[in-house]
């Protein structure tokens, strides 16, 4: 008799991350295809569409690179809170305080001048994103209540806060009724860069990809935040500060969404209105996920995704695709990768049973 | 208060809490098998589109809930793949599923937006619906509130005094003792889940085929997620789920209530009640000690062994 045996690797295979992700990019695309094939659409179209509208020329590279900067930050502070095993899924609603907190500072101060107003609209979001990862932070470490539903709820609590702010008190009177506050004063706008669509942002990616990585590699907390992620009954007993560990990923995972939400309210529509919610938060989950928690990968699986968005939109102009594909790719793409990952950890062998 | 308005209300009540019902029974059968599966959000809204485009196409409103179970189980049943056969971190791979369920769903479900499917309709119980408030309450509505009054029972006896009942539990709480003991801890478990996400389903279908009779995007507004919350403040009993899902199907009755009276509160306020709601019940159940009451093993993969 032959049948299969499932055995443990001694040693992980490393290049192994790279060909399973491309792999699980394959299959996406695939299933993907076919689903698009079941509403009609033509599947082998489609998916160049949207690989060109991707990455095909230079304005959607540098699409990617706009959208990918919001899903980079959300996605750094999600990685830092899952590396504790701290499930935060509020990314979404941290965003949405922090673009709220930014908004609040732009709106009371409209007149101070940008080198003032800017680091000002900074600390707000920190401030307020980071509130909004605190209390369920808190909540967890006193009461025991679970993270996953809290920061969830938050979430919708978040963005109908959001939705209530717009279309009362901060509506701006002259938007014909829609539901946004008026326009930022040019000091609260973060700039372009030259004549690009990027905008000054991308350096704070670069500011808190670094130091998130230096914070990982050569800081003692860094090290402790690790170690409590592998086993956090051990890493008690071992006398590391597990409590205080919690508040701080926690704190910075809601202060970095909240930075991409001042980001998208401030230099992509220069004021605060609802479309600013789009999903970032959900998708720097797959992204951190993709990136297997490290700040290093987070920066490529944020471009990837990001490009996958600016492809979506391509197949929603030209092919009619509704926008709800991009959850169906983004939630594929996440099954796989952690389907795909067993054969990091395992392989399979035959073997022969009497 | 007064009695013709509280009455529609309670009715309401037990209305607007059955698919939160079956969604909580549905996720409290995969947790005690040990399986944590937060797809539930996507299983539901998946069942309610495969239930309503069903009850469209067949005119069978009975064979469209049926499938919105069926629907339900097949997302299940990748979640199962992804945990049981290739060792996937549980938590991640239920949000997964949320993503992949919803978009699906929406991605779907596009052409169906705004029409209407045949659904169910009240049918007052002979006898009982003639009592004096209870009546009203529970015995005037549709048939799948009536199954919905049983699978609680059954399903707390299944638990208690049945082998397969037991053997789900043990596989829960000490999967390595169980499998010692000679039981077929991934059995039990695809049971877990497949059971339970045909439930999760059957809570979706409801919403496309009773609730409403139509179909939008959004339908199950995180429902699902209240129903994983509810697990917890059921303490994972079925008995107990039925308080947990009346309550919060009374917040949102009486929610709708408020905003049709076209109170001065902004409706984006009103809106927040039932997720600040869950947050509150779930700090209140997971303060006490009580959290212990959790299987054991949830979440936790069983590593195949040598």
């Amino acid at each position: 008799m032959v049948g299969l045996k499932i055995k443990k690797r001694r040693e992980p295979l490393v290049w192994s991350s790279c060909l399973i992700l491309l792999g699980a990019l394959a299959l996406s695309l695939a299933v993907s295809a076919i689903l698009l094939a079941m509403q009609g659409k033509p599947p082998l179209q489609a998916i160049a569409l949207l690989l060109k509208g991707a990455f095909g020329s230079l304005w959607a590279i540098e699409d990617s690179l706009i959208k990918a900067v919001p899903i980079f930050l959300c996605s750094l502070g999600v990685a830092v809170a899952f590396r504790l095993q701290i499930w935060n899924i509020g990314a979404e609603g941290q965003f949405a305080l922090g673009a709220i907190g930014a908004t609040w500072v732009a709106l009371r101060f409209p007149d101070l001048p940008g080198f003032i107003l800017l680091p000002g609209m900074l600390t707000m979001a920190f401030v307020t994103g980071g509130c909004w990862g605190l209390i369920p932070a808190l909540l967890k470490l006193h009461m025991r209540a679970n993270e996953i539903i809290v920061t969830l709820m938050f979430n919708y609590l978040a963005i109908l806060f959001l939705d209530f702010l717009v279309y009362g008190p901060w509506k701006d009177p002259v938007s014909f009724g829609f539901p946004m506050t008026r326009e930022f004063s040019a000091s609260a706008i973060v700039g372009k860069i030259g004549n690009t669509g990027l905008n000054w942002g991308i350096l704070l990616c670069f500011f808190s990809g670094i130091a998130m990585w230096v914070f990982f590699r050569y800081t003692r907390l860094g090290y402790e935040l690790k170690a409590s992620g592998e086993n956090i009954r051990v890493a008690r007993y071992a006398g590391l500060p597990y409590d205080r560990l919690v508040i701080l990923v926690m704190v910075l995972s809601g202060a970095l969404a909240g930075w991409a939400g001042f980001l998208e309210a401030s230099a992509t529509v220069n004021r605060l209105q609802p479309s600013i919610i789009v999903g970032y938060g959900y998708t720097a989950i797959v992204v951190a996920w993709l990136a297997r928690l490290s700040p290093t990968y987070i920066g490529v699986a944020s471009f990837l995704l990001a490009g996958l968005r600016v492809g979506l939109e391509s197949l929603q102009l030209d092919l009619q695709v509704p926008a709800a594909f991009g959850g169906i790719m983004e939630g594929l793409i996440l099954l796989t990768v952690l389907a795909g990952s067993f054969f990091i950890d395992y392989r399979i062998e035959l073997r022969k049973t009497s | 208060m007064k009695t013709d308005l509280l009455l529609p209300l309670l009715a309401a009540t037990v209305q607007s809490g059955t698919p939160i019902l079956y969604a909580t029974l549905g996720e409290i059968f995969t947790e005690k098998s040990g399986i944590l599966n937060l797809g539930v959000e996507g299983m539901m809204i998946i069942g309610a589109l495969a239930a309503f485009v069903t009850a469209k196409f067949t005119g069978s409103p009975i064979l469209g809930f049926f499938i919105g179970g069926c629907a339900g189980a097949l997302l299940a049943g990748v979640h199962g793949l992804v945990c049981l056969g290739f060792q996937g971190n549980q938590v991640v791979s239920g949000l997964a599923l949320t993503i992949l369920g919803v978009g699906l769903a929406n991605y779907l479900g596009t052409p169906f937006i705004g029409q209407a499917a045949p659904g169910f309709t009240a049918i007052p119980v002979p006898v009982l619906s003639k009592i004096p408030v209870i009546g009203h309450v529970f015995f005037n509505h549709d048939i799948l509130v009536y199954f919905s009054y049983l699978i609680p029972p059954v399903m707390w006896a299944f638990f208690r005094y049945t082998r397969w009942g037991l053997g789900l539990r043990a596989v829960g709480e000490y999967p390595r003792a169980a499998a010692a003991g000679g039981l077929r801890v991934i059995g039990y478990r695809w049971a877990g889940v497949l059971a339970g996400g045909y439930l999760v389903g059957l809570g979706g279908a409801y919403l496309s085929l009773a609730y409403t009779h139509l179909w939008t995007n959004g339908l199950t507004a995180g429902r699902g997620w209240i129903a994983v919350a509810l697990v917890i403040f059921a303490f994972w009993n079925p008995m107990r789920a039925i308080a947990g899902a009346y309550l919060f199907g009374g917040v949102m009755a009486f929610q709708l209530r408020l905003q049709a009276t076209g109170t001065h509160i902004p409706s984006s306020l009103l809106l927040m009640l039932p997720y600040a709601l869950t947050v509150i019940v779930l700090v209140l159940s997971s303060w006490k000690e009580l959290g212990s009451e959790a299987p054991a093993a949830l979440g936790v993969n069983v590593e195949p062994t040598e």
